[in-house]
């Protein structure tokens, strides 16, 4: 994929992002947003047909469905039961009914735990692929992360990459307001021991160098830290902490979907 | 019973291959299960969170997993990741928690487990395990082997006589018939009341029926039992456990007893104190007395319905 299919792809992408939302009345879209170009490049280009994705951050469940529906995993009519009653699609991931869902994530600090699980069993099967989990940078304030980093450097976990959506907002402030001593991320990484490189989120030229590396070996453990923007793309959203709660009304999203660069 | 897990853990991964996690425990108990594992017995460090959840994890790619450490760390402090990673998904992960009850006694009450099986019983999926003798471990451990799914192992001391009979494994047993009246109980702690029951008959004559139950959600009620439950209402039911009453066997019972709508006119529960204020702590044996669980306690109840 070059770099204008996956800007035409993720135009598209992030337009059904955007009309879910609408349609289900549901929040959580700045932090879709800033996570999109990642997960969705994952999801067509980087990964295999043995490889798992993690979200660790489950509140960004709507980029993970438009990703899978942008790849055919999802069919347009599963798309839209989003939230509604008897759907699989909550706001946050249910897993195990769709392959591309393996878990039910949205309590911070379990995905990763799970991921490097995921790269142990497959090792100790001899079985291959390569897991990719996505967390954010307020659930790194989670212990458990670490426990996990931990973890999964101690166990050589090679076949695990780490991605972090680091939009710097979190629930309710920045994080060098509410966790100024985990800044900067990177060097918590390399203080575990992990091989890191910091990237732009919304850099396709950034992020295909980065995934396009190939995966750790010798027992290198690799985290991407994806310098991001809570509702990257839409301009009134754009580094603002209370799109990780508001649902759109019908005039922000007409300019929503203007911004994006489809037809209101 | 650590050591009767580690003989026969290293009996089932002969038959059939499985990951063992440890939250850094098991010395002087382990070691020989580590030397026949290998590779797939992986200390996990002092980090219980992780380990549960990353037990869920290699449990989804299709490889069992046992996690071990004292119970309090193994079922209360990665409570969600049980509940989230293991439960909700349905995954072969298999809890051993080490020192159920007032077990670890004077280590105190951060080592105690005396709210677990109720906590772990209220999640979806779960089964849990409560051995009553050394015996049980074996058939214990190979059927969580043999069901796929979440369960969960309390491990405490055999403390039966020498000289008891003990039936083989069954999740309900029958070790005494008695008139006088019914007495259900939980884990090890039978062996106190099995010691009362045998000090009431010498000294006051009278019988009891001792079941042992070392499963929940508690099975349907035995029909001899039941049967004694529902045609005499007037005998004594009595259930002693050494966990709290909230989510213990005692409630579970007589909810199943409600659904049968039998109501045992004289029924007591004989269940953990928790920790009184100002009593201070000690031994296990020191906490039974306390809630009333010893074997002297139980007599001195047992004599007085005789």
């Amino acid at each position: 994929m070059n770099h204008d299919t996956f800007l035409t792809t993720l135009r598209r992408t992030k337009l059904r992002l955007l009309k879910m939302h609408k349609q289900a009345n549901a929040g959580h879209i700045g932090g879709n947003l800033s996570a999109l170009d990642a997960v969705l490049l994952l999801h067509v280009e980087t990964m295999g047909p043995s490889d798992y994705f993690v979200l660790s951050k489950g509140h960004s469940a709507g980029a993970l469905y438009a990703s899978l529906w942008a790849t055919g995993k999802l069919s347009e009519e599963q798309l839209l039961t989003y939230t509604r009653d008897g759907s699989f699609l909550a706001a946050h991931p249910s897993g195990g009914w769709h392959p591309g869902i393996p878990f039910s994530t949205g309590s911070l600090g379990h995905g990763i735990s799970l991921a490097s699980g995921v790269a142990l069993g497959w090792k100790l099967l001899r079985k291959p692929g390569h897991v990719y989990c996505l967390m954010s940078d307020g659930e790194l304030q989670e212990g458990s992360c670490w426990e996990a980093f931990t973890f999964a450097k101690q166990h050589g976990l090679d076949n695990l990459t780490v991605l972090v959506d680091h939009n710097g907002l979190q629930g309710f402030g920045r994080v060098e307001e509410v966790a100024a001593p985990m800044l900067p991320l990177s060097q918590k990484f390399v203080a575990f021991g992990w091989e890191v490189t910091t990237v732009d989120g919304h850099s396709y030229a950034d992020l295909h160098a980065a995934l396009v590396t190939p995966a750790g070996e010798g027992g290198r453990t690799r985290a991407i830290i994806l310098k991001t923007v809570k509702g990257h793309g839409v301009s009134f959203m754009e580094d603002k902490m209370e799109w990780h709660y508001l649902p759109m009304n019908d005039e922000q999203y007409e300019q929503a979907v203007r911004e994006v660069g489809g037809a209101s | 019973m650590r050591n009767a897990l580690c003989d026969t853990l290293i009996s089932l991964y002969k038959q059939n291959r499985f990951l063992f996690m440890t939250g850094d425990l098991g010395f002087m108990a382990l070691e020989p299960l580590r030397a026949i594992m290998g590779g797939d017995f992986v200390n996990a460090g002092v980090a219980e969170q992780n380990m549960v959840s990353a037990a869920a994890g290699v449990a989804h790619t299709g490889l069992q997993t046992w996690v071990y450490s004292i119970a309090p760390f193994a079922y209360a402090r990665p409570f969600e990741q049980i509940r989230n990673d293991v439960c909700l998904h349905d995954l072969d992960v298999k809890i051993v928690g080490n020192g159920g009850g007032y077990a670890y006694g004077y280590m105190g009450a951060t080592h105690h487990a005396i709210e677990d099986y109720g906590v772990m019983a209220a999640l979806q999926n779960m089964i849990c395990h409560i051995p009553a003798f050394a015996g049980d471990v074996l058939p214990i451990a190979r059927r969580m082997q043999q069901t796929p799914g979440p369960a969960y192992l309390r491990l405490g001391r055999h403390e039966m006589p020498v000289e008891a009979v003990l039936p083989d494994y069954a999740p309900w047993r029958e070790l005494l018939s008695g008139e006088s009246g019914n007495i259900v109980v939980v884990g090890p702690v039978v062996g106190q009341v099995y010691q009362a029951v045998q000090s009431v008959m010498a000294k006051k004559g009278g019988s009891f029926g001792l079941w042992v139950l070392t499963e929940l959600p508690v099975p349907e009620i035995p029909q001899g039992l039941r049967e004694s439950i529902v045609q005499h209402p007037e005998k004594p039911l009595i259930i002693v456990e050494e966990h709290v009453a909230h989510g213990g066997v005692g409630m579970a019972i007589c909810h199943l007893l409600a659904k049968l709508g039998a109501s045992p006119r004289n029924f007591r529960h004989l269940h953990a104190a928790g920790y009184l204020k100002g009593s201070g702590y000690g031994t296990q044996q020191f906490h039974r007395k306390q809630s009333g669980i010893d074997a002297e306690s139980v007599e001195l109840l047992l004599g007085g319905l005789v």
